[in-house]
């Protein structure tokens, strides 16, 4: 090694510095630095503008009859239809039986009411990776699409999202709110 | 112990403190038995204006919290030297320091010029010089830089401190969660809000120029993935296909996002061509593929997919090909990151209660489990290798870890927000 005892006088500024480091990404981050402040804070507002957040409708929805503005039956506790979430075991997407009733419910409704559209919201526990867990949510939640078709849902009625573990229910780190996360939400999306 | 002091310390101040000051502390849980002693003098100040940054603060945190380094408290130096000839070699000798860093720092009509030598203690010798001129708001940067220097020069191994980190945070408030991507200095400082939404954000990835981030947003109610240029803020929705549009991951090169799509019906890897907007679907079974990774020479793509019935990686061709499995030890292994140089790579590894980081050797399969923790996730290896960053729980907390890839060396960044997920280091 040669050791040099003189201080290596390199009179650059710290752009070049971190340039010099091995090629021009590292200059490209200092751009990002200085242009951050208006950059960014354009990117949030713009960007975001369509981002429709948690509106107040659907903070009503999170009472405990979301889909109560649809019609009475939604809100009659010995009406199948009152219920609207579909619980699942841990990584299936299997519907239990306690629940095709309640499907079958939701199904005769959408027949006789070929004007309504319902959302099938899955979802999952936070255990495991989250983008294997969104598929798992969509999973769970086009099964109870295909349920709802055997018995003559179109397609028209019905759309599909997934957002994982990234929306609980509960928030807790236990199973009982993991056996609350695991579910789809059956979402009436109105007239 | 003191851990814990840290921990609820940082948590409280996070409840007082509006969340702009929220900022992450490092701490080491464990080093390497060999950590080299190195002093740190606090570098002399001349100008008349303050210096914002204690560069020789930055540098000692950074150096400290790598583990490989044991670096000297303040009042245990016997004496401030900012000059070669005012060092005495033989105080820091009785010190048992290997080497020995000292600086000055000099303010010139708001230019800082940072000048700093590294010696080897014991041969009384320079390692290494060098001055540099900074802005103010520089000035941490430089910091960084000089630990990369001295890191590299002492271990052969790329420094990682000039690096940044981009993650998720959420912050909850009753039922409303707000959803930020955010990026930081690879200590935690310095964060920068560059989206948020009322509506979950995930699965950040650098572009490999570390000038873009793609990432997923539920900001319209359905997944979209978008690239956002981290300089201008502007961004481009690259794919709002119905159902899935999830876990980018960016082509060496660059040029192409494999993603996940779930168009045809159940969820499969594609490759989209930036340039040309080509999609070609690369998987096509009937199961769940999903969390594609490009291997660092662009030739494979490993995968996450339960056509076995459990999750398990897999790999293939990113041509397209025989999809070969990977993973054989454990109910659970996802979500994979490749090391730099493509000989291992890093997963949550899970055996049916808990899932922690795991590393597997390529060549030999052979599995090493790093953490310990009951939901560990995310892991992104540093770009020199030597760290896995990911992402941990424990008792209710969130927050950001790091752990080498041996396994040795165990970090706990703390955050003293809400929640926090999702790190990537950027490249």
């Amino acid at each position: 090694m040669n050791l040099n005892k003189t201080v290596l006088v390199l009179a650059i500024s710290a752009v070049i510095l971190m340039g010099c480091s091995e090629d021009d990404k590292d200059e490209s981050l200092i751009d990002g630095t200085q242009n951050a402040a208006s950059g960014i804070n354009d990117a949030s507002t713009q960007g975001f503008k369509n981002g429709s957040g948690l509106s107040g409708s659907e903070m009503n929805n999170s009472g405990m009859y979301p889909n109560a503005g649809i019609g009475p039956e939604f809100s009659d506790p010995n009406n199948p239809l009152s219920k609207s979430t579909i619980y699942f075991m841990l990584d299936s997407s299997q519907i239990q039986d306690d629940f095709v009733p309640v499907i079958a419910a939701h199904a005769q409704y959408l027949l006789g009411h070929s004007g309504q559209r319902i959302t099938l919201q899955g979802h999952g526990d936070e255990r495991g990776s989250r983008e294997y867990n969104i598929a798992l949510g969509e999973q769970r939640a086009k099964s109870i699409a295909s349920m709802l078709k055997v018995q003559g849902v179109t397609d028209g009625q019905l759309d599909v999202v997934s957002y994982g573990e990234e929306k609980p229910a509960s928030f807790g780190h236990d199973e009982a709110s993991w056996e609350l996360n695991r579910r789809v939400e059956l979402i009436y999306q109105g007239k | 112990m003191s851990f814990f002091r840290v921990c609820l310390l940082t948590g409280l101040l996070g409840f007082y403190l509006p969340t702009s000051f929220a900022e992450m502390t490092i701490e080491i849980t464990e080093g390497v038995q060999s950590a080299l002693p190195i002093s740190i003098v606090p570098f002399a100040m001349q100008g008349t204006a303050g210096v914002p940054v204690d560069v020789s603060f930055v540098v000692d945190a950074d150096l400290a919290h790598s583990g490989y380094f044991k670096t000297l408290d303040k009042q245990s130096m016997p004496g401030r030297p900012s000059t070669a000839e005012a060092v005495q070699f033989k105080d820091w000798q009785a010190l048992s320091q290997n080497y020995l860093v000292i600086g000055q720092v000099t303010e010139n009509q708001g230019q800082y010029s940072v000048q700093f030598q590294l010696f080897d203690v014991y041969k009384g010798e320079q390692l290494m010089g060098y001055q540099m001129t900074s802005s103010a708001a520089d000035l941490r940067r430089t910091a960084h830089h000089i630990s990369d220097l001295i890191f590299e020069k002492l271990t052969g191994k790329r420094g990682v401190f000039s690096g940044r980190i981009a993650y998720i945070t959420s912050n909850r408030v009753g039922r409303q969660s707000n959803h930020k991507l955010e990026v930081s200095d690879a200590d935690g400082f310095n964060a920068q809000t560059i989206a948020s939404s009322g509506e979950p954000l995930m699965s950040p990835t650098w572009s490999p120029d570390g000038k873009k981030i793609a990432y997923v947003s539920f900001e319209r109610k359905t997944a979209a993935i978008y690239i956002q240029t981290l300089a201008t803020g502007q961004r481009v929705s690259v794919a709002e296909f119905p159902g899935i549009n999830g876990a980018p991951s960016w082509s060496p090169d660059g040029g192409k996002l494999a993603l996940t799509l779930s168009k045809d019906g159940n969820p499969d890897i594609f490759i989209l061509n930036l340039v040309t907007r080509d999609l070609t679907k690369l998987t096509k079974s009937s199961a769940i593929d999903t969390e594609p990774t490009w291997s660092p020479d662009g030739n494979n793509i490993v995968f996450t997919s339960d056509r076995g019935g459990k999750p398990q990686l897999y790999k293939v061709s990113s041509q397209g090909g025989e999809e070969e499995r990977i993973t054989f030890s454990g109910s659970y292994n996802a979500r994979a990151s490749f090391s730099p140089d493509g000989k291992s790579i890093a997963m949550v590894h899970g055996n049916g209660s808990d899932y922690r980081i795991a590393v597997m050797d390529l060549a030999t399969k052979s599995v090493n489990v790093l953490t310990d923790g009951r939901s560990d996730e995310s892991p992104s290896f540093s770009p020199n290798g030597s760290m896995i960053l990911y992402a941990s729980r424990k008792g209710g907390t969130d927050y950001l870890s790091a752990v080498s890839s041996d396994g040795k060396i165990q970090q706990k960044l703390m955050f003293n927000g809400n929640e926090i997920r999702e790190p990537a280091w950027s490249p």
